[in-house]
């Protein structure tokens, strides 16, 4: 009976693809670290290799301090901000919301760009400012430093840790607060005491993913380490891929990341497991804002410092640079120039092929994603067969692995013969799918979840088969849910860098890694048009997204 | 021919055993209600009618032919049975009228005809004016309602219902129990009710199965269920009861306290057996005064403890005298007595269910 029933040869499809996309990367990932390159025979050369260079080893001690430093930095824009917002009558929380809305969906090198705009060694506006000001010799900043690498990825991360800290803010009862205050405690010491110490685990959760998001990131190390003649993990890993690639050593020396990365995610979800304090009380009780007084000023001004910081300047500089026939000589109307666009779009060899690879790629992947996550999920939630849980385990595997990891597995899976998958689109298309599948399988269960299975049971005994039940009933209903996390795949894969940059060919470029070639030409102007035809690409694609389905399919957006 | 019969059928799930050699058979028409406690198995029972669970042992025949065996399963979609759902499962994707025609879009009836008996039947349950809305538009009752339509629409061989009323309000659970019973003397379709509700399980039914722990207690009329309860369990389930465990000595059965004659209760196991008696609180009655002759009949002495004003009835608790237990009795509004007067309390042996030990 059971061995000829349709749903496990499905079972058995699936579980295949899932080998194909996860599970061999991951394998030949760990093997190809133990294999000699010319004899594939085995050996730990390639480990001592990738650790005997006192500079290997420094990279890998920057990573960690950047990590640190990173996580630091986010506590200090993004706790206060979302205390202010969930907690307190300061004004303009739409304003600051749509903010960090905003820092959380600018790709990070991109805003690194706007940063080497700003911040560049003297001739960047801020600094050009500053000694025009003070008549100062020198500018005050310098981006390419290890500080200024810490502050523009913190500038992009901190929303990891503000979505979780509010999140659990908005839930903490008020009534805990006048516990407090009707023993006697004023509102600082309220809050220092008691509020914060509730969300402690939530707050901890969001500084996680900020420190591996920090040591896993590729685009604003590239850009910023790389002048500033410094390594870390990722572009330590670049290099070892440049003439002649050695993706042994690679693999190798990338295992620290990968372990560090499951380390943390077990961590983190242990932490949240236990739900801090903050489950107990629900949503019980009223939450009133505390009035700052005089204060919600200052406080609004900090917030509106670091939207400024992470949006508002770096597009200014951006959007200056892409209209401008020479950056440097600031805004007029002589200056003003669209060739930068007509050269992006039409002259430059590459560029235009490659603003179409990356919608086309991320188009496939996030169809590929979506149909397998549903086909999965749809197992999963059904109980159809028994294992069916492990598939879902290993659909969720690729969020533990960063993408670069998970980049280099590719490349010594499929890059070599018998595929040989080395420049074609299938590669990137493939590896793009691998690491967001996840993001799609989590939408696709929390859609299967919420769906009653009774929808389709009265379908079968009212006479049709399971599949008049997907295609009259699952289908159209799930539609919406589905084209709201196509497009949660679809626009992290339009950006996708750190996986790409292991795996294009001179004829599979993406819009990422052609801006990461431009800006080692020091073009700025050519850079940020193309920053900002990416950016307005994936604004249409959300605005699209909201007007199809509705505001609510990225984050909760405003309130 | 019984229409439907299930046959010493039983369910595991890992160790667990969630129906445990039920046997049930259904006339055609009948109306038989599964009541029991949640866990108990009923819904369990109902799905395997249904062929969405397949029997560990048992076999389940429609006019005669198996559906149902460990070794074989006839798909639901092919048993030409309809069920109506605890969530409804109305697709708010589809009008109510979509809703309704589907069962006959599937079995490819011409448009015309489908159209026709979505509106009969639709009139049948008084939304004749709603075929064009959708679910999302409709109250709690009226999805109801289009859960029945479409359930009954097909003519099927047997209905099956799983805890149909439990997501309404007191009111409209009340109103429905009538329209459910209704559209079934009007149709006449074999039905298999789920409820842990008694009052919805005796509105509705011909015959009602109490289960308990995945086994079938008692199959009877709602009348006998009520007022000759066979085991201990359905007489609690069903009303409240009062329990008197006695022994019998000689010519008289024994309580914790008093004792009656044996003469009262024939069936009474004879010799040093165990007796329990289940008496419902308003088949007592409640007496300030000592009765003029204290051996007709079975009269109690005792004070009132507790009491509780209930609007339709007066709710006493009595301690019979020289006793630790207390009896529970129900008495009409007028009947008021004040905690710790003395009260006699007359028992009528006709209305006592004997409960075989």
């Amino acid at each position: 009976m059971r061995a000829l029933d349709p749903t496990v040869l499905v079972w058995l499809a699936l579980a295949a693809v899932l080998i194909f996309l996860v599970v061999n990367p991951l394998l030949r990932l760990v093997l190809t670290s133990f294999q000699a390159a010319d004899t594939h025979a085995f050996t730990v050369a390639n480990y001592i290799e990738a650790y005997s260079r006192p500079r290997y080893i420094e990279a890998l001690r920057n990573s960690l301090m950047l990590g640190a430093a990173v996580s630091a930095l986010t506590l200090l824009f993004a706790v206060p901000m979302a205390w202010a917002i969930s907690r307190t009558d300061m004004p303009g929380k739409h304003l600051i919301r749509l903010g960090a809305f905003g820092a959380f969906v600018t790709p990070p090198y991109l805003g690194a760009i706007g940063w080497i705009l700003l911040a560049g060694p003297n001739a960047g506006w801020l600094n050009r400012a500053w000694m025009g000001l003070t008549g100062a010799e020198h500018g005050l900043f310098d981006i390419y430093s290890f500080p200024g690498l810490t502050f523009i990825i913190a500038i992009y991360s901190f929303p990891y840790v503000f979505i979780f800290t509010s999140a659990a803010l908005e839930v903490v009862s008020s009534e805990m607060e006048d516990a407090a205050s009707i023993l006697g405690a004023g509102v600082l010491r309220t809050t220092w005491k008691v509020t914060l110490p509730m969300v402690m685990p939530a707050i901890l959760g969001g500084v996680i993913v900020t420190f591996l998001e920090a040591i896993a990131l590729f685009g604003s190390p590239a850009l910023i380490a790389l002048p500033a003649r410094f390594n870390v993990v990722t572009t330590q890993l670049w290099q070892f891929f440049s003439y002649p690639v050695k993706v042994e050593v690679a693999a190798a020396y990338a295992m620290p990341l990968l372990g560090i990365t499951v380390a943390l995610f077990w961590l983190q979800s242990r932490i949240t497991r236990r739900k801090g304090y903050v489950a107990l009380t629900g949503k019980g009780g009223a939450r009133r804002p505390i009035r700052l007084g005089a204060w919600r000023w200052a406080m609004l001004g900090y917030c509106l410092l670091i939207v400024s910081m992470s949006v508002l300047l770096p597009y200014l500089a951006l959007s200056q640079a892409a209209f401008a026939r020479a950056w440097g000589q600031g805004v007029s109307l002589a200056n003003f120039s669209l060739d930068n666009f007509h050269f992006i779009l039409f002259e430059h060899r590459t560029a235009q092929q490659s603003v179409i690879n990356s919608f086309v790629y991320a188009a496939w992947a996030a169809c590929l994603a979506i149909g397998l996550a549903l086909a999965i999920a749809y197992i999963v939630t059904r109980e159809l067969l028994p294992f069916a849980k492990l598939l879902g385990f290993v659909a969720m595997a690729p969020f533990v692995i960063p993408g670069i990891v998970l980049a280099i597995g590719f490349y010594a899976a499929y890059a070599p013969p018998p595929l040989a998958l080395y420049d074609t689109a299938a590669i990137l298309v493939l590896a793009f799918t691998t690491r967001f599948l996840p993001i799609a399988y989590a939408n696709a269960a929390a859609a299967m979840r919420s769906f009653n299975p009774e929808m389709e049971e009265a379908v079968r005994i009212l006479g049709g088969t399971r599949l008049t039940a997907i295609r009259r009933v699952v289908a159209p209903l799930l539609k919406r849910s589905l084209v709201g996390a196509w497009l949660l795949v679809f626009i992290p894969a339009t950006r996708e860098l750190s996986a790409a940059i292991f795996l294009y060919g001179p004829n599979t470029r993406t819009m990422s890694v052609m801006l990461f070639d431009l800006s080692e030409e020091g073009n700025f102007e050519h850079l940020a048009a193309l920053g900002l035809l990416l950016l307005v690409g994936t604004v249409a694609i959300v605005a699209l997204g909201y007007r199809v389905i509705g505001r609510d399919f990225m984050v909760r957006g405003g309130s | 021919m019984a229409k439907l019969t299930l046959d010493g059928i039983s369910r595991r799930f890992g160790d667990a055993v969630a129906v445990d050699d039920f046997t049930l058979a259904l006339e055609a028409g009948e109306f038989v209600s599964l009541l029991g406690p949640s866990g108990c198995g009923k819904t369990t029972t109902l799905r395997m009618i249904a062929g969405f669970i397949t029997p560990s042992a048992g076999t389940i025949e429609m006019d005669g032919r198996v559906l149902s065996s460990p070794s074989l399963s006839v798909p639901p979609e092919s048993r030409r049975m309809s069920m109506i759902f605890q969530s409804y499962a109305i697709w708010p994707n589809m009008t109510v009228a979509q809703n309704v025609g589907f069962g006959l879009q599937v079995r490819k009836l011409p448009a015309a005809e489908i159209r026709r008996k979505v509106d009969e039947i639709l009139d049948v349950v008084r939304m004749g004016e709603l075929g064009g809305r959708y679910p999302a538009e409709l109250s709690g009752g009226q999805q109801q309602r289009v859960a029945l339509a479409r359930a009954i629409v097909i003519q099927p061989e047997v209905l099956l219902l799983d805890e149909p009323l439990s997501n309404l309000d007191a009111n409209l659970r009340e109103e429905m129990r009538y329209e459910i019973r209704r559209l079934h003397d009007a149709f006449k379709i074999t039905t298999v009710y789920v409820t842990h509700d008694q009052a919805e399980a005796m509105v509705t039914s011909d015959r009602i199965a109490v289960m308990n722990r995945g086994r079938i207690e008692q199959v009877d009329t709602p009348f006998a269920i009520y007022n000759r309860p066979r085991t201990r369990f359905v007489a609690g389930f069903i009303g409240r009861t009062n329990f008197l465990e006695g022994t019998r000595a000689g010519d008289e059965i024994g309580f914790a306290g008093f004792a009656v004659k044996a003469a009262l209760f024939p069936d009474a196991p004879a010799g040093g057996g165990r007796v329990v008696l289940a008496v419902r609180p308003q088949a007592i009655g409640l007496a300030r005064r000592p009765p003029d002759d204290a051996n007709r009949g079975w009269w109690i002495e005792g004070t009132v403890t507790q009491r509780a004003y209930l609007g339709e009835v007066w709710d006493y608790t009595v301690a019979p005298a020289g006793s630790a237990l207390t009896l529970r009795v129900s008495t009409p509004p007028s009947v008021a007595v004040e905690v710790g007067e003395p009260v006699w309390l007359e028992i009528d042996p006709a209305h006592v269910a004997l409960i075989p030990s």
